[in-house]
Protein backbone atom coordinates (compact mmCIF):
# COMPACT_ATOMS: atom_id res chain seq x y z
CA UNK A 1 0.00 0.00 0.00
CA UNK A 2 2.76 2.47 0.64
CA UNK A 3 4.84 1.85 -2.52
CA UNK A 4 1.87 1.80 -4.12
CA UNK A 5 1.07 5.78 -3.02
CA UNK A 6 4.90 6.45 -3.67
CA UNK A 7 4.79 4.93 -7.06
CA UNK A 8 1.05 7.03 -8.08
CA UNK A 9 3.32 10.56 -6.29
CA UNK A 10 6.33 9.45 -8.76
CA UNK A 11 3.93 9.45 -11.62
CA UNK A 12 2.33 12.41 -10.47
CA UNK A 13 5.17 14.69 -10.02
CA UNK A 14 5.40 17.79 -12.20
CA UNK A 15 1.81 17.41 -12.61
CA UNK A 16 -0.27 20.31 -11.18
CA UNK A 17 -3.97 19.11 -11.51
CA UNK A 18 -4.32 15.48 -11.00
CA UNK A 19 -2.72 15.67 -7.55
CA UNK A 20 -3.55 12.91 -4.87
CA UNK A 21 -6.45 15.24 -3.76
CA UNK A 22 -8.03 15.72 -7.12
CA UNK A 23 -7.83 11.96 -7.93
CA UNK A 24 -9.58 11.36 -4.53
CA UNK A 25 -12.46 13.68 -5.73
CA UNK A 26 -12.94 11.52 -9.03
CA UNK A 27 -12.82 8.49 -6.90
CA UNK A 28 -15.73 9.90 -4.71
CA UNK A 29 -17.23 10.62 -7.90
CA UNK A 30 -17.14 7.05 -9.07
CA UNK A 31 -18.49 5.76 -5.68
CA UNK A 32 -21.19 8.50 -6.05
CA UNK A 33 -22.34 7.67 -9.78
CA UNK A 34 -22.10 3.82 -9.10
CA UNK A 35 -24.13 3.76 -6.23
CA UNK A 36 -26.92 6.13 -7.67
CA UNK A 37 -26.76 4.07 -11.05
CA UNK A 38 -26.50 1.09 -9.45
CA UNK A 39 -29.90 1.50 -6.81
CA UNK A 40 -31.86 3.24 -9.55
CA UNK A 41 -31.36 0.13 -11.96
CA UNK A 42 -31.97 -2.25 -9.11
CA UNK A 43 -35.19 -0.64 -7.89
CA UNK A 44 -36.80 0.48 -11.37
CA UNK A 45 -36.04 -3.22 -12.15
CA UNK A 46 -37.91 -4.55 -9.67
CA UNK A 47 -40.77 -1.87 -10.42
CA UNK A 48 -40.99 -2.71 -13.74
CA UNK A 49 -41.46 -6.64 -13.45
CA UNK A 50 -45.30 -6.11 -12.06
CA UNK A 51 -45.55 -2.75 -14.16
CA UNK A 52 -44.65 -4.80 -17.57
CA UNK A 53 -47.38 -7.20 -16.69
CA UNK A 54 -50.07 -5.04 -15.69
CA UNK A 55 -49.39 -2.90 -18.80
CA UNK A 56 -50.79 -6.14 -21.20
CA UNK A 57 -53.28 -6.51 -18.70
CA UNK A 58 -56.85 -6.16 -20.21
CA UNK A 59 -58.76 -4.30 -17.12
CA UNK A 60 -58.74 -0.37 -18.41
CA UNK A 61 -58.40 0.49 -14.73
CA UNK A 62 -54.90 -1.41 -13.97
CA UNK A 63 -53.62 -0.52 -18.00
CA UNK A 64 -54.27 2.59 -18.25
CA UNK A 65 -52.49 4.48 -15.33
CA UNK A 66 -49.66 2.28 -15.99
CA UNK A 67 -49.70 3.31 -19.84
CA UNK A 68 -50.21 7.29 -18.60
CA UNK A 69 -46.76 7.47 -16.20
CA UNK A 70 -44.64 5.47 -19.07
CA UNK A 71 -46.15 8.46 -21.07
CA UNK A 72 -45.33 11.15 -19.09
CA UNK A 73 -41.74 9.67 -17.97
CA UNK A 74 -40.55 9.01 -21.08
CA UNK A 75 -42.00 12.07 -23.20
CA UNK A 76 -40.31 14.58 -20.85
CA UNK A 77 -36.15 15.31 -19.99
CA UNK A 78 -34.58 13.42 -17.21
CA UNK A 79 -33.44 16.91 -16.22
CA UNK A 80 -36.93 18.08 -16.09
CA UNK A 81 -37.99 15.37 -13.89
CA UNK A 82 -35.11 15.88 -11.69
CA UNK A 83 -35.55 19.54 -11.42
CA UNK A 84 -39.16 18.94 -10.65
CA UNK A 85 -39.17 16.22 -7.79
CA UNK A 86 -35.62 17.88 -6.17
CA UNK A 87 -36.66 21.85 -6.17
CA UNK A 88 -40.74 20.79 -6.19
CA UNK A 89 -40.68 19.01 -2.70
CA UNK A 90 -39.61 21.78 -1.16
CA UNK A 91 -42.97 23.19 -1.87
CA UNK A 92 -45.38 20.54 -0.99
CA UNK A 93 -46.97 22.06 2.22
CA UNK A 94 -45.48 21.05 5.84
CA UNK A 95 -43.08 18.52 4.18
CA UNK A 96 -40.35 20.80 6.13
CA UNK A 97 -41.64 19.52 9.06
CA UNK A 98 -41.60 15.87 8.81
CA UNK A 99 -39.28 12.81 8.83
CA UNK A 100 -39.00 12.62 5.25
CA UNK A 101 -37.62 16.33 4.86
CA UNK A 102 -34.05 14.63 6.37
CA UNK A 103 -33.77 12.33 3.47
CA UNK A 104 -35.11 14.93 0.81
CA UNK A 105 -33.11 18.08 1.75
CA UNK A 106 -30.06 16.60 0.21
CA UNK A 107 -29.52 16.02 -3.45
CA UNK A 108 -29.21 12.01 -3.55
CA UNK A 109 -32.59 11.15 -2.83
CA UNK A 110 -34.38 12.97 -4.99
CA UNK A 111 -32.17 12.20 -7.68
CA UNK A 112 -32.41 8.69 -6.92
CA UNK A 113 -36.04 8.99 -7.30
CA UNK A 114 -36.06 10.42 -10.68
CA UNK A 115 -33.33 8.12 -11.85
CA UNK A 116 -36.06 5.34 -10.75
CA UNK A 117 -39.18 6.23 -12.03
CA UNK A 118 -37.50 7.25 -15.20
CA UNK A 119 -35.47 3.83 -15.32
CA UNK A 120 -39.11 2.00 -14.56
CA UNK A 121 -41.11 3.65 -16.91
CA UNK A 122 -38.48 2.80 -19.96
CA UNK A 123 -37.30 -0.72 -18.51
CA UNK A 124 -42.11 -1.75 -18.30
CA UNK A 125 -41.69 -0.81 -22.00
CA UNK A 126 -39.14 -2.60 -22.98
CA UNK A 127 -40.11 -5.54 -20.96
CA UNK A 128 -43.92 -5.37 -22.15
CA UNK A 129 -42.38 -5.56 -25.61
CA UNK A 130 -40.86 -8.88 -24.40
CA UNK A 131 -43.86 -10.02 -22.84
CA UNK A 132 -46.21 -9.18 -25.73
CA UNK A 133 -44.04 -11.17 -28.23
CA UNK A 134 -43.92 -13.98 -26.60
CA UNK A 135 -44.89 -16.99 -28.61
CA UNK A 136 -48.38 -17.49 -29.34
CA UNK A 137 -48.24 -21.06 -29.31
CA UNK A 138 -45.77 -21.42 -26.07
CA UNK A 139 -48.70 -19.75 -24.39
CA UNK A 140 -51.28 -21.93 -25.73
CA UNK A 141 -48.74 -25.07 -25.00
CA UNK A 142 -48.68 -23.49 -21.30
CA UNK A 143 -52.24 -23.17 -21.04
CA UNK A 144 -53.20 -26.73 -22.21
CA UNK A 145 -50.78 -28.05 -20.23
CA UNK A 146 -53.17 -26.86 -17.45
CA UNK A 147 -50.98 -24.03 -15.73
CA UNK A 148 -52.95 -21.26 -14.18
CA UNK A 149 -52.11 -18.02 -15.26
CA UNK A 150 -49.72 -17.14 -12.67
CA UNK A 151 -47.45 -20.32 -13.10
CA UNK A 152 -47.32 -19.80 -17.01
CA UNK A 153 -46.24 -16.13 -16.46
CA UNK A 154 -43.48 -17.55 -13.74
CA UNK A 155 -42.36 -20.16 -15.52
CA UNK A 156 -43.08 -19.35 -19.45
CA UNK A 157 -43.55 -16.13 -20.18
CA UNK A 158 -41.04 -14.30 -17.83
CA UNK A 159 -38.21 -16.84 -18.35
CA UNK A 160 -38.26 -16.70 -22.25
CA UNK A 161 -39.62 -12.69 -22.20
CA UNK A 162 -36.58 -11.32 -19.97
CA UNK A 163 -33.90 -13.33 -22.07
CA UNK A 164 -35.15 -11.81 -25.45
CA UNK A 165 -35.38 -8.15 -23.33
CA UNK A 166 -31.16 -8.55 -22.67
CA UNK A 167 -30.18 -6.63 -25.54
CA UNK A 168 -32.58 -3.56 -24.96
CA UNK A 169 -31.96 -3.77 -21.79
CA UNK A 170 -28.08 -3.45 -21.81
CA UNK A 171 -28.25 -0.19 -23.71
CA UNK A 172 -31.36 1.11 -21.24
CA UNK A 173 -28.22 0.51 -18.23
CA UNK A 174 -25.74 2.16 -20.71
CA UNK A 175 -28.35 5.29 -21.19
CA UNK A 176 -28.87 5.55 -17.44
CA UNK A 177 -24.94 5.07 -16.95
CA UNK A 178 -24.50 8.10 -19.08
CA UNK A 179 -27.56 10.07 -17.84
CA UNK A 180 -26.85 9.57 -14.55
CA UNK A 181 -24.03 12.59 -15.51
CA UNK A 182 -27.17 15.57 -14.97
CA UNK A 183 -26.97 14.71 -11.51
CA UNK A 184 -24.17 16.92 -10.93
CA UNK A 185 -26.39 19.95 -11.61
CA UNK A 186 -28.13 19.34 -8.71
CA UNK A 187 -25.02 19.63 -6.59
CA UNK A 188 -24.44 16.08 -6.50
CA UNK A 189 -20.38 15.00 -6.63
CA UNK A 190 -21.10 12.42 -9.07
CA UNK A 191 -18.24 11.51 -11.68
CA UNK A 192 -19.52 14.85 -13.73
CA UNK A 193 -19.64 16.84 -10.61
CA UNK A 194 -15.87 15.89 -9.61
CA UNK A 195 -14.75 16.91 -13.09
CA UNK A 196 -16.65 20.23 -13.13
CA UNK A 197 -14.64 21.38 -10.03
CA UNK A 198 -11.36 19.88 -11.04
CA UNK A 199 -12.41 22.11 -14.35
CA UNK A 200 -13.81 25.48 -11.63
CA UNK A 201 -10.49 25.13 -9.65
CA UNK A 202 -7.34 24.43 -12.53
CA UNK A 203 -9.39 26.02 -15.54
CA UNK A 204 -8.28 22.83 -17.38
CA UNK A 205 -11.25 21.76 -19.63
CA UNK A 206 -9.46 19.25 -21.57
CA UNK A 207 -8.24 17.66 -18.80
CA UNK A 208 -10.70 17.22 -16.51
CA UNK A 209 -13.69 16.53 -18.74
CA UNK A 210 -10.96 13.81 -20.84
CA UNK A 211 -10.14 12.38 -17.51
CA UNK A 212 -13.89 11.91 -16.55
CA UNK A 213 -14.84 10.55 -20.35
CA UNK A 214 -11.95 7.90 -19.86
CA UNK A 215 -13.46 6.71 -16.72
CA UNK A 216 -17.12 6.33 -18.63
CA UNK A 217 -15.62 4.79 -21.34
CA UNK A 218 -14.30 2.21 -19.02
CA UNK A 219 -17.47 1.57 -17.06
CA UNK A 220 -19.68 1.40 -20.35
CA UNK A 221 -17.17 -1.22 -21.88
CA UNK A 222 -17.61 -3.49 -18.51
CA UNK A 223 -21.33 -3.41 -19.05
CA UNK A 224 -21.21 -4.23 -22.59
CA UNK A 225 -19.05 -7.39 -21.64
CA UNK A 226 -21.17 -8.21 -18.86
CA UNK A 227 -24.62 -8.19 -20.87
CA UNK A 228 -22.55 -9.94 -23.85
CA UNK A 229 -21.45 -12.61 -21.35
CA UNK A 230 -25.04 -12.68 -19.75
CA UNK A 231 -26.46 -12.88 -23.53
CA UNK A 232 -24.09 -15.70 -24.92
CA UNK A 233 -25.20 -18.08 -21.79
CA UNK A 234 -28.99 -16.70 -21.16
CA UNK A 235 -30.19 -16.54 -25.06
CA UNK A 236 -28.23 -20.11 -26.25
CA UNK A 237 -31.24 -21.48 -26.34
CA UNK A 238 -32.40 -18.99 -29.80
CA UNK A 239 -29.02 -19.83 -31.68
CA UNK A 240 -29.62 -22.86 -34.76
CA UNK A 241 -27.68 -25.90 -34.44
CA UNK A 242 -23.92 -26.05 -35.33
CA UNK A 243 -22.77 -22.97 -33.89
CA UNK B 1 -69.23 -50.72 -8.35
CA UNK B 2 -69.67 -48.08 -11.09
CA UNK B 3 -67.59 -48.87 -14.71
CA UNK B 4 -64.66 -46.94 -15.33
CA UNK B 5 -65.56 -43.19 -16.13
CA UNK B 6 -65.56 -42.26 -19.89
CA UNK B 7 -62.15 -40.71 -20.67
CA UNK B 8 -63.82 -37.98 -22.72
CA UNK B 9 -67.39 -37.09 -23.97
CA UNK B 10 -68.99 -33.86 -25.31
CA UNK B 11 -72.01 -33.25 -26.38
CA UNK B 12 -73.46 -30.88 -29.23
CA UNK B 13 -71.02 -28.52 -29.39
CA UNK B 14 -71.80 -25.30 -31.06
CA UNK B 15 -69.68 -22.20 -31.85
CA UNK B 16 -69.49 -19.46 -33.54
CA UNK B 17 -67.09 -16.58 -34.44
CA UNK B 18 -69.05 -13.51 -34.74
CA UNK B 19 -71.89 -13.88 -37.32
CA UNK B 20 -69.88 -17.35 -38.17
CA UNK B 21 -71.16 -20.24 -37.03
CA UNK B 22 -68.44 -22.82 -37.32
CA UNK B 23 -69.74 -26.16 -34.76
CA UNK B 24 -73.35 -26.84 -35.51
CA UNK B 25 -73.46 -28.96 -32.65
CA UNK B 26 -71.15 -31.87 -32.98
CA UNK B 27 -70.56 -34.70 -30.11
CA UNK B 28 -67.89 -37.00 -29.57
CA UNK B 29 -67.66 -40.05 -27.32
CA UNK B 30 -63.99 -41.53 -26.57
CA UNK B 31 -64.08 -45.29 -24.55
CA UNK B 32 -60.68 -45.92 -23.36
CA UNK B 33 -58.37 -47.08 -26.01
CA UNK B 34 -60.55 -45.22 -28.42
CA UNK B 35 -58.63 -43.94 -31.52
CA UNK B 36 -60.73 -41.14 -33.01
CA UNK B 37 -59.66 -39.33 -36.08
CA UNK B 38 -61.45 -35.89 -37.44
CA UNK B 39 -61.15 -35.26 -41.48
CA UNK B 40 -62.45 -32.79 -43.65
CA UNK B 41 -61.23 -30.26 -45.81
CA UNK B 42 -59.52 -27.08 -44.40
CA UNK B 43 -62.17 -24.45 -42.75
CA UNK B 44 -64.36 -27.59 -41.65
CA UNK B 45 -63.99 -26.99 -38.33
CA UNK B 46 -62.41 -30.12 -37.15
CA UNK B 47 -59.11 -27.89 -35.40
CA UNK B 48 -61.74 -25.78 -33.68
CA UNK B 49 -63.89 -28.82 -32.24
CA UNK B 50 -60.74 -30.40 -30.93
CA UNK B 51 -59.94 -26.79 -29.68
CA UNK B 52 -62.92 -27.15 -27.93
CA UNK B 53 -62.41 -29.98 -25.85
CA UNK B 54 -59.32 -28.42 -23.97
CA UNK B 55 -60.97 -25.31 -23.52
CA UNK B 56 -58.14 -23.27 -25.88
CA UNK B 57 -61.29 -22.06 -27.65
CA UNK B 58 -64.57 -21.74 -25.81
CA UNK B 59 -68.06 -23.68 -27.26
CA UNK B 60 -70.88 -21.25 -26.99
CA UNK B 61 -72.96 -24.49 -26.42
CA UNK B 62 -72.59 -27.83 -25.53
CA UNK B 63 -71.51 -30.02 -22.37
CA UNK B 64 -68.07 -31.90 -22.02
CA UNK B 65 -67.16 -34.37 -19.60
CA UNK B 66 -64.06 -35.74 -18.36
CA UNK B 67 -63.48 -39.10 -16.83
CA UNK B 68 -66.88 -38.74 -15.68
CA UNK B 69 -66.54 -35.03 -14.19
CA UNK B 70 -68.86 -32.37 -16.05
CA UNK B 71 -67.18 -28.66 -16.91
CA UNK B 72 -69.27 -26.25 -15.18
CA UNK B 73 -70.07 -23.08 -17.39
CA UNK B 74 -71.59 -19.80 -16.26
CA UNK B 75 -72.92 -17.03 -18.41
CA UNK B 76 -71.02 -13.53 -18.29
CA UNK B 77 -71.16 -10.12 -20.12
CA UNK B 78 -68.72 -11.48 -22.62
CA UNK B 79 -70.19 -15.26 -23.18
CA UNK B 80 -70.08 -18.57 -22.00
CA UNK B 81 -67.16 -19.06 -19.64
CA UNK B 82 -65.79 -22.06 -17.55
CA UNK B 83 -67.56 -21.59 -14.05
CA UNK B 84 -64.61 -22.88 -12.12
CA UNK B 85 -61.00 -22.20 -14.11
CA UNK B 86 -59.44 -24.69 -11.12
CA UNK B 87 -61.84 -27.07 -12.63
CA UNK B 88 -60.69 -26.52 -16.37
CA UNK B 89 -56.70 -26.74 -15.34
CA UNK B 90 -57.23 -30.10 -13.48
CA UNK B 91 -59.09 -31.18 -17.02
CA UNK B 92 -56.66 -30.30 -19.12
CA UNK B 93 -53.92 -31.96 -17.03
CA UNK B 94 -55.73 -35.12 -17.97
CA UNK B 95 -55.82 -34.18 -21.82
CA UNK B 96 -52.67 -33.24 -23.18
CA UNK B 97 -51.85 -31.71 -26.46
CA UNK B 98 -49.76 -32.08 -29.35
CA UNK B 99 -49.73 -28.89 -32.07
CA UNK B 100 -49.54 -29.04 -35.09
CA UNK B 101 -46.39 -25.88 -35.08
CA UNK B 102 -44.87 -28.40 -31.85
CA UNK B 103 -45.26 -25.14 -29.52
CA UNK B 104 -42.24 -26.75 -27.14
CA UNK B 105 -41.02 -24.29 -24.54
CA UNK B 106 -38.12 -22.52 -26.35
CA UNK B 107 -36.00 -21.27 -23.66
CA UNK B 108 -35.74 -25.01 -21.98
CA UNK B 109 -34.12 -27.52 -23.06
CA UNK B 110 -36.08 -30.60 -24.39
CA UNK B 111 -35.33 -32.65 -20.57
CA UNK B 112 -37.04 -29.13 -19.11
CA UNK B 113 -39.67 -29.30 -21.77
CA UNK B 114 -40.54 -32.76 -20.61
CA UNK B 115 -40.70 -32.15 -16.57
CA UNK B 116 -42.23 -28.73 -17.01
CA UNK B 117 -45.84 -29.83 -16.47
CA UNK B 118 -45.48 -33.05 -14.60
CA UNK B 119 -43.53 -31.01 -11.78
CA UNK B 120 -45.15 -27.96 -11.21
CA UNK B 121 -49.04 -28.74 -12.46
CA UNK B 122 -49.05 -32.12 -11.31
CA UNK B 123 -46.77 -31.90 -8.57
CA UNK B 124 -44.24 -34.88 -8.99
CA UNK B 125 -40.82 -34.54 -7.48
CA UNK B 126 -37.79 -33.60 -9.96
CA UNK B 127 -36.31 -36.96 -9.77
CA UNK B 128 -39.11 -39.09 -10.77
CA UNK B 129 -40.08 -36.85 -13.70
CA UNK B 130 -36.55 -37.04 -15.24
CA UNK B 131 -36.75 -40.98 -14.96
CA UNK B 132 -39.52 -40.80 -16.64
CA UNK B 133 -38.78 -38.25 -18.87
CA UNK B 134 -35.62 -40.47 -19.89
CA UNK B 135 -37.94 -43.44 -20.69
CA UNK B 136 -40.21 -41.18 -23.11
CA UNK B 137 -37.40 -39.76 -24.88
CA UNK B 138 -35.81 -43.52 -25.05
CA UNK B 139 -39.48 -44.28 -26.74
CA UNK B 140 -39.51 -42.07 -29.20
CA UNK B 141 -35.66 -42.09 -30.01
CA UNK B 142 -34.47 -38.91 -29.02
CA UNK B 143 -32.65 -40.19 -25.76
CA UNK B 144 -29.46 -37.85 -27.16
CA UNK B 145 -31.23 -35.00 -27.85
CA UNK B 146 -32.14 -34.30 -23.86
CA UNK B 147 -30.18 -31.84 -23.41
CA UNK B 148 -31.28 -29.85 -27.07
CA UNK B 149 -33.13 -26.43 -27.40
CA UNK B 150 -35.45 -26.68 -29.47
CA UNK B 151 -34.62 -24.93 -31.98
CA UNK B 152 -31.33 -26.88 -32.56
CA UNK B 153 -33.54 -29.70 -33.82
CA UNK B 154 -35.71 -30.73 -36.60
CA UNK B 155 -38.99 -30.46 -37.13
CA UNK B 156 -39.62 -34.18 -36.50
CA UNK B 157 -37.70 -34.53 -34.06
CA UNK B 158 -39.66 -31.25 -31.89
CA UNK B 159 -42.51 -33.07 -32.69
CA UNK B 160 -41.33 -36.15 -30.99
CA UNK B 161 -40.52 -34.03 -28.18
CA UNK B 162 -43.94 -32.94 -28.07
CA UNK B 163 -45.65 -36.35 -27.93
CA UNK B 164 -43.21 -37.10 -25.14
CA UNK B 165 -44.14 -33.89 -23.20
CA UNK B 166 -47.37 -34.77 -23.76
CA UNK B 167 -47.27 -38.30 -22.60
CA UNK B 168 -45.24 -37.21 -19.19
CA UNK B 169 -48.87 -36.08 -18.10
CA UNK B 170 -50.00 -39.41 -18.49
CA UNK B 171 -52.91 -38.07 -20.02
CA UNK B 172 -56.49 -39.84 -19.97
CA UNK B 173 -56.69 -38.60 -23.77
CA UNK B 174 -53.93 -37.48 -26.36
CA UNK B 175 -55.18 -34.83 -28.73
CA UNK B 176 -53.20 -34.16 -31.82
CA UNK B 177 -53.74 -31.20 -34.23
CA UNK B 178 -52.68 -32.22 -37.43
CA UNK B 179 -49.41 -33.30 -36.02
CA UNK B 180 -47.62 -33.94 -38.71
CA UNK B 181 -48.85 -30.93 -41.56
CA UNK B 182 -45.87 -28.48 -40.43
CA UNK B 183 -43.35 -31.55 -41.13
CA UNK B 184 -41.14 -31.95 -44.49
CA UNK B 185 -42.53 -35.20 -45.31
CA UNK B 186 -39.23 -37.41 -44.99
CA UNK B 187 -40.00 -36.58 -41.38
CA UNK B 188 -43.77 -37.52 -41.22
CA UNK B 189 -42.52 -40.80 -40.97
CA UNK B 190 -40.90 -41.00 -37.75
CA UNK B 191 -44.11 -39.40 -36.31
CA UNK B 192 -46.78 -41.37 -37.69
CA UNK B 193 -44.54 -43.92 -36.42
CA UNK B 194 -44.44 -43.19 -32.60
CA UNK B 195 -48.33 -42.63 -32.87
CA UNK B 196 -49.01 -45.57 -34.56
CA UNK B 197 -47.20 -47.79 -31.23
CA UNK B 198 -48.91 -45.16 -28.61
CA UNK B 199 -52.28 -46.39 -30.76
CA UNK B 200 -51.60 -50.03 -30.22
CA UNK B 201 -50.53 -49.88 -26.64
CA UNK B 202 -54.33 -49.04 -26.26
CA UNK B 203 -53.75 -45.33 -25.41
CA UNK B 204 -57.38 -42.83 -25.89
CA UNK B 205 -56.05 -40.71 -28.89
CA UNK B 206 -58.51 -38.31 -30.72
CA UNK B 207 -56.04 -37.02 -34.05
CA UNK B 208 -57.18 -34.21 -36.30
CA UNK B 209 -55.08 -35.21 -39.38
CA UNK B 210 -54.59 -35.60 -43.04
CA UNK B 211 -53.26 -38.70 -43.23
CA UNK B 212 -55.61 -41.02 -45.03
CA UNK B 213 -53.26 -43.99 -44.40
CA UNK B 214 -53.08 -43.66 -40.42
CA UNK B 215 -56.64 -42.98 -39.91
CA UNK B 216 -57.67 -45.96 -42.09
CA UNK B 217 -54.81 -48.39 -39.70
CA UNK B 218 -54.76 -47.10 -36.81
CA UNK B 219 -58.94 -45.35 -35.65
CA UNK B 220 -61.36 -47.09 -34.34
CA UNK B 221 -63.62 -44.06 -35.94
CA UNK B 222 -63.20 -41.34 -38.45
CA UNK B 223 -65.48 -38.81 -38.38
CA UNK B 224 -66.21 -36.64 -41.46
CA UNK B 225 -66.66 -32.82 -41.20
CA UNK B 226 -67.92 -30.31 -43.20
CA UNK B 227 -69.01 -27.02 -42.80
CA UNK B 228 -69.21 -27.96 -39.04
CA UNK B 229 -70.90 -30.49 -39.10
CA UNK B 230 -70.64 -34.19 -38.94
CA UNK B 231 -71.27 -35.89 -42.50
CA UNK B 232 -70.23 -39.54 -42.15
CA UNK B 233 -68.88 -41.52 -39.08
CA UNK B 234 -68.41 -44.78 -38.57
CA UNK B 235 -65.36 -47.74 -38.47
CA UNK B 236 -62.57 -46.41 -41.12
CA UNK B 237 -63.88 -49.56 -42.91
CA UNK B 238 -67.02 -48.01 -43.97
CA UNK B 239 -66.39 -44.36 -43.85
CA UNK B 240 -63.05 -44.46 -45.86
CA UNK B 241 -63.91 -47.79 -48.06
CA UNK B 242 -67.26 -47.36 -49.06
CA UNK B 243 -67.96 -43.62 -48.39
CA UNK B 244 -71.96 -43.18 -48.91
CA UNK B 245 -71.77 -38.87 -49.20
CA UNK B 246 -71.07 -37.46 -52.42
CA UNK B 247 -68.70 -34.94 -50.76
CA UNK B 248 -66.90 -37.90 -48.80
CA UNK B 249 -66.03 -39.14 -52.28
CA UNK B 250 -64.75 -36.01 -53.49
CA UNK B 251 -62.81 -35.45 -50.55
CA UNK B 252 -60.92 -38.96 -50.55
CA UNK B 253 -60.55 -38.88 -54.38
CA UNK B 254 -56.74 -38.67 -55.44
CA UNK B 255 -56.51 -35.26 -56.15
CA UNK B 256 -53.56 -35.45 -58.93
Amino acid sequence: MESLTTWIEGLLANNDIFTLQTLSYYGEGLTTTVQLVFLSLIIGLILAVPLAIGRGSKHQWIKMPIFFYCYVFRGTPLLVQLYLIYYGVVFIEGIQDTWLWVILEKPFVPALIAFTLNTAAYTTEIFRGAIKSTARGEIEAARAYGMSWWLMMRRIVLPSAFRRALPAYGNEVIFMLHASAIASVVTIMDLTGAARFVYARFYAPFDAFLFVAAIYLCLTFSILYLFRYLEKRLLAHLKPSGQ
Amino acid sequence: MAATPIPLEVRNIKKRFGDTEVLKGLSLKAEKGDVITLIGASGSGKSTFLRCMNLLEQPNEGDLIVHGEDIRFKMTKHGREPADWKQVVDMRAKLSMVFQSFNLWAHMTLLENIIEAPIHVLGKSRKDAVAHARELLERVGLADRADYYPAQMSGGQQQRGAIARALAMDPEVMLFDEPTSALDPELVGDVLKVMRDLAKEGRTMIVVTHEMAFARDVSTEVIYLHQGQVEEAGPPDEVLGNPKSERLKQFLAPKH
